[in-house]
């Protein structure tokens, strides 16, 4: 655009400053979409969490401080007592749900969508079909796909079950969903079945980009394919892979359909956008739920800024250009 | 050394095998399930023994159902043109023109595709109030502005970061306009992508939860998502797992051959988004 600099223009500013004024005029109807929709809603909800505002009154609130997070009140008699969020169990073990599944299956997830990556990487009859069949789990929408494995979990006449008693693994039929402890396990199975294709398809993006003569030069001098893997195509896929993994653990650390569907109600497996929504709409504890919902984001923001700092990831895609 | 060649042959079809089965058989489960009614429900078939539409008709000829398939196509469009025609200026900015702080807006933008929607619940929820918007198909366009604006504007501009500078310098050598640039010269060569991340934002509303639930009160006001989640029997015990699973296969089939048609031009929009770089 240098050459373009000189220019002049009518109203005799320079082309460059005529572009960049049309790019102020383009992004302005975004942006303030954008903060209607994200910025001030977050800023109410922070605000919010500093109230007692129910849902039936909204604009009844008043100020009380942190109080909703922690409020501490000493008794006459002496006795301390603790109050509010960071004192709650309920959170701390929402808090512990969420974070045990999000690391769970973002690790399965992983491994899988790898392994799909690198078959997909071949070349070999039918590799299209294969693309096709992975494509449809990501495809389906996310309520259907817990409804789907309720049904094939359930208790008495679930094919899950059914399969597992034929084959031997299972001694006796499971409530998988119903049960605490294979609540999580359930809950896990549907999120890999679900989101493992599309960590391939992002792995299989970043295998493409690898030049296929380093392969034929490994070969050639004879080299194990597993050191290849290891020493090769996983440093050279590392930048596309860490990229792919943050963006799947937002949407982990985050998750609510799935849960909220498939395991109504069980504590085994309430994670802290579930208790959120609860308090917020269900519990009648407005100000509550706020205050749950301001540290969910306070929490991912913190992830998202020390993931990024000590994997110096790069999301914007502007230093290769 | 050949048969040690054939084992591997042999394993690495078999992974093939697994994978697809492991990809398509739930669904197949739910196709068949559907085809089921009474005792046939619940007995295992890995095959439908007959076709049975009985579930199909229960579901369509419902009082709700259709209506709510209306309220999903009718939010789901309004969501996606308006997410793109926003998306198209704002992504000829970020990918075309330099100015300062370009690099900062890009990664605010990203930050807010990956909000955690739960956070702006409230403050949503009183703009809704606010708007008179509640229990309305307004309320869930506005709402879903949230995910499928951001999406848009990033898949866009990458897109449109790739397309060759010298189209644009004749344009503007001929004394073209930044708005003319947009809709004469990159629209046309834009189609595709337009095409692709439209899909995507559709197929994102299509299936969003939390807002549809939280966001209506009524049964003709819901989405698909939110009736199929709600749909329940006399009792606890009677979940009516034949028209769950006809209501859910209607839902999902229309996306899953919009998918497979456009496969190629998903994989690309979906790496644009996530991997880059």
């Amino acid at each position: 655009m240098t050459t373009a600099n000189s220019v002049a223009g009518p109203k005799g500013l320079s082309l460059h400053q005529q572009r960049q004024r049309a790019a102020f005029w383009f992004l302005a109807p975004m942006l303030i979409a954008l903060f209607c929709v994200a910025a001030w809603p977050l800023l109410r909800t922070v605000w919010f969490s500093f109230t007692d505002t129910s849902l039936n009154d909204l604009n009844g609130g008043k100020w009380i401080g942190f109080d909703n997070y922690l409020k501490i009140r000493t008794l006459e008699s002496g006795k301390v007592i603790y109050r509010g969020t960071l004192v709650d169990p309920a959170w701390w073990n929402a808090v512990w749900n969420t974070v045990r599944f999000s690391v769970v299956s973002v690790v399965c997830e992983t491994v899988i969508g790898l392994i799909i990556a690198l078959v997909l990487n071949a070349e070999f009859k039918g590799r299209g079909l294969v693309r096709a069949a992975i494509l449809i789990p990501w495809a389906i929408p996310t309520i259907v796909s817990a409804k789907m494995w309720a049904w094939m979990l359930n208790d008495q006449y679930g094919i899950i079950n059914d399969i597992g008693m034929n084959l031997g693994l299972l001694t006796e039929k499971v409530a998988w969903t119903a049960n605490t402890d294979t609540a999580m396990y359930a809950v896990l199975m549907v999120d890999i079945w679900k989101t493992a294709p599309f960590m391939a398809l992002l792995c299989l993006a970043g295998l493409q980009m690898v030049p296929r003569d380093i392969y034929e030069a490994a070969k050639i001098d004879g080299i194990n394919p597993v050191k290849v893997f290891f020493k090769i195509t996983l440093p050279l896929i590392r930048p596309a892979l860490m990229v792919a993994v943050i963006f799947r653990m937002l949407d982990a650390l985050r998750v609510f359909d799935l849960i909220y569907v498939l395991t109504p109600n069980s504590a085994a497996t309430k994670t802290m956008s579930v208790i959120s929504r609860e308090n917020l709409i269900d519990f009648d504890k407005f100000a509550y739920g706020s205050a749950q919902s301001t540290l969910l984001f306070a929490i991912l923001a913190v992830f998202v800024a020390l993931y990024i700092w000590l994997g110096k990831v790069d999301l914007s895609g502007e230093s290769g250009k | 050394m050949t048969a040690n060649k054939l084992f591997k042959t042999i394993a690495f079809y078999a992974l093939v095998v697994v994978i697809v089965v492991f990809s398509v058989f739930p669904f197949y489960y739910a196709i068949v399930t559907s085809f089921a009614t009474g005792t046939r429900l619940f007995e295992v078939n890995y095959f439908p023994p007959v076709f049975d539409w009985a579930n199909y008709e229960t579901v369509l000829g419902g009082r709700t159902f259709p209506r709510n398939i209306l309220n999903s196509v009718f939010i789901a469009t309004t969501t996606v043109v308006l997410a793109l025609f926003l998306a198209v200026t704002a992504s000829y900015a970020l990918a075309r023109v330099r100015f300062r702080g370009r690099g900062l807006l890009l990664m605010t933008i990203l930050a807010v595709s990956m909000f955690p929607q739960i956070a702006v619940l409230a403050g949503l929820f009183e703009l809704i109030r606010f708007l008179n918007l509640f229990n309305t198909p307004f309320a869930l366009i506005l709402s879903y502005t949230i995910f499928t604006l951001p999406f848009t504007v990033w898949v866009l501009t990458t897109f449109m970061r790739d397309l060759p500078v010298e189209i644009e310098e004749a344009a503007i050598v001929d004394g073209a306009t930044p708005w003319v640039i947009i809709t004469k010269v990159f629209l046309p060569l834009l189609w595709p992508a337009l095409v692709t991340t439209g899909l995507l934002a559709f197929i994102g509303a299509w299936n969003e939860f939390l807002f549809a639930l939280t966001f209506t009160s009524q049964e003709i006001t819901r989405t698909t998502p939110v009736a199929i989640a709600m749909l329940s029997g006399a009792s606890v015990q009677e979940i009516p797992w034949g028209p769950i699973m006809a209501a859910s296969v209607i839902v999902t089939v229309p996306l899953i051959i919009l998918v497979l048609i456009f496969q190629r031009k998903i994989v690309a929009g979906l790496t644009a988004g996530g991997v880059k770089g």
